[in-house]
């Protein structure tokens, strides 16, 4: 049992026009076996929260903390935030030419645990990873992210995930650029991890869509770098209908 | 059958080979003396490294006898039947396509009386690569060498030049590749620090025929190797890849001429070069023209340089000439850029460390050219090479971002 603990988190930018304030005051609490939508209009902060946990270099933290089990999260680096637990599965994913998908997880669980995978374990969960998420065997051999259509990369991500078997993932609009097919395979291997592992899961989304494939214990409602509104999977269902006007009049 | 009657007419013309245009305002000539001294302030020397290449712009008798600055291991390329007799000045097809451009090459030229010739028999296959093994035995001695290699009619295989050891060389390669061959010719510098290293290589492919041309250089204080390819036949073909690592100290130096002279010919000019250390530095100048009968061409050219360290310099200018609007295509592209901040987040936020992550990209940086060698040893040589240039750079500072 873990838990990803944001406390009172404050983040900026530096930009061409100075200092942007993103994040104003974030409090969230995620359990194992937990799933938590982030819901919110473009621009409210979503992925500089999701960024912000993983370290990205671009974000600067002004107040608050971030905690895995107690320990400070912000006084890791990157490596060492993937390490102690925490996976980001990335909305434009990077293009790392020349290393290939099967070099690449076997690096990354090399690094994760500390120590290299048996070779033929190794292969047998890769294969095994891959079949559940639909991916032809042969998508090992090619470069990381490398002419991959929006739904490969997706799948790669998860593919990870499933892999690394990190404690908490942040989903970083996982669904967006998804059709129904690779939106439902993405979904399953999501909730298929959460149930072999107890994995925490912070969906981030801009639709409703998903979350009739993964059902969230909470949802919250992101409005102008801050949480807005919380509640049940009820809250989803009302906001596919209303959408965000409310909050966005509210002038929150 | 003499080489001749198997030679496309317009190879074979008594007129020199004069590029058009942008390399037209070079001179070609046999007589040193017409060019003179370079000064640096020439266009084909402006970015090279004069100080240390002046000892090739002597000329002077270097090697007399048996008395040679280069061993020459070609043992390979004997039992297998490809080296004829060595070839004089005036022998074809010795200068059958070979101008000389600069000095060196003019001195290389003179003071070389027998040219090594390395012919692939007409129709044959070579199923395995032949290395042959170029060894400077001194970075005193002046060495000057004329090669010629010719691939005959519908021949198949991959010659590589593996250089190492210590040497002061002026080289020229005079690569014929005649109508239906399909010739892989590869040129390693894996010198020592001390050695400085100047070569021409001038290629001609004929009707049908393909040349894929690779110059990777690791080693060497200096290594200036400036290929060019002449697509003279309808439907050549030719691939032109470079890969090089330059450290601390090392200038490590292409100029790379693509001539699309025929009609329907494609061509490809890809280099990729990685630099770390202080004074570390790359020159790539790179020249493509699509000549006015070149209707239907295809062409690309693209140079990518990754600055791993601060105080290292790399220099990349994309030249594209095309003087018939008639083609099937023309592009090109220059990048020079620090590590990928989004590349290294991503490795790392898999729990992959900062250094490792570096090492990563580099090596797939440079992968994309190794992997298109195709002889295994080679490749083996190269990436580990590439790792001892690494750990070689381990200690030193990552590149601070661009802009700062």
């Amino acid at each position: 049992m873990s838990v990803l603990e944001i406390k009172d988190l404050q983040v900026s930018i530096e930009t061409e026009q100075g200092k942007k304030e993103i994040l104003r005051g974030v409090d969230l609490t995620i359990n194992s076996d937990e799933i938590h939508a982030i819901m919110g209009p473009n621009g409210s902060g979503k992925s500089t929260l999701a960024y912000t946990i993983a370290g990205h270099p671009r974000y600067v933290v002004d107040g608050g903390s971030i905690t895995l089990d107690g320990q400070d999260v912000l006084a890791m680096s990157v490596d060492e935030r993937a390490r102690a637990g925490l996976f980001l599965a990335m909305q434009y994913p990077v293009e790392i030419p020349g290393v290939t998908v099967s070099n690449f997880l076997r690096t990354a669980k090399t690094a994760i645990s500390g120590e290299a995978p048996r070779v033929r374990e190794w292969i047998g969960s890769v294969r095994g990873a891959m079949e559940n998420l639909r991916m032809d065997p042969s998508f090992g051999e090619r470069n990381v992210n490398e002419g991959f259509s929006g739904g490969e990369k997706k799948r790669h991500e998860i593919l990870q995930m499933e892999l690394l078997r990190p404690a908490f993932a942040v989903l970083d609009e996982t669904d967006s650029g998804l059709d129904v097919d690779a939106l439902r395979i993405v979904s399953e291997g999501v909730n298929r991890i959460k149930a072999e592992s107890g994995l925490g899961v912070m969906l981030i989304t801009h639709y409703t869509r998903i979350l009739r494939y993964i059902e969230p214990d909470r949802v919250h409602v992101f409005v102008n770098g801050r949480i807005a509104e919380q509640g049940g999977s009820e809250l989803a269902h009302r906001l596919e209908e209303e959408g965000y006007d409310r909050y966005l009049k509210a002038g929150v | 059958m003499t080489a001749t009657e198997t030679t496309p007419a317009h190879l074979t013309s008594a007129e020199p080979f004069v590029p058009i245009q942008t390399r037209s305002e070079r001179p070609t000539s046999f007589d040193p003396a017409e060019f003179g001294t370079p000064t640096g302030r020439e266009v084909n020397w402006r970015l090279s490294d004069i100080k240390r290449l002046a000892p090739l712009f002597v000329d002077e008798e270097t090697e007399t006898g048996d008395d040679i600055g280069i061993d020459y291991q070609l043992g390979e390329l004997e039992s297998r039947g490809l080296l004829v007799e060595s070839t004089g000045h005036d022998t074809a097809p010795r200068g059958e396509i070979f101008r000389p451009e600069d000095v060196v090459s003019a001195i290389a030229w003179k003071r070389c009386a027998n040219a090594l010739h390395i012919r692939l028999p007409e129709g044959q296959v070579q199923e395995e690569p032949v290395i042959a093994r170029l060894i400077g035995k001194g970075a005193d001695r002046h060495s000057n060498a004329h090669i010629v290699i010719e691939a005959m009619p519908g021949s198949v295989g991959t010659i590589v030049l593996h250089h190492s050891g210590s040497a002061l060389y002026a080289q020229n390669l005079e690569i014929i590749v005649r109508e239906g061959a399909r010739l892989t010719l590869i040129s390693v510098q894996d010198w020592e620090d001390d050695t400085v290293h100047a070569s021409s290589h001038q290629a001609v492919v004929g009707e049908g025929a393909y040349l894929k041309h690779m110059v990777v250089s690791f080693g060497g204080g200096v290594a200036r190797v400036n290929p060019s390819m002449r697509l003279a036949g309808l439907h050549a073909e030719g691939d032109m890849y470079g890969l090089s690592f330059a450290d601390s100290g090392q200038h490590i130096e292409s100029q790379v001429f693509m001539f699309h002279e025929g009609v329907s010919t494609r061509g490809n000019v890809l280099y990729k070069g990685a630099l770390q250390g202080t004074g570390a530095r790359s020159v790539w100048i790179g020249d493509v023209l699509i000549g006015n009968g070149a209707t239907d061409t295809d062409s690309y050219e693209k140079n990518q340089n990754l600055v791993l360290t601060d105080g290292a310099r790399a220099d990349s200018i994309p030249n594209l000439e095309i003087q018939t609007g008639d083609i099937a295509g023309a592009g090109h592209a220059s990048a020079t850029g620090r590590f990928d901040d989004e590349q290294l987040f991503y490795l790392e936020s898999r729990g992959i460390e900062e250094e490792e992550a570096r090492r990563l990209v580099v090596i797939g940086f440079l992968m994309e050219i190794v992997q298109k060698i195709g002889v295994p040893e080679i490749e083996q040589r190269l990436a580990e090479a590439i790792e001892e240039e690494l750990r070689r750079g381990a200690g030193l500072a990552p590149a601070t971002k661009a802009g700062a």
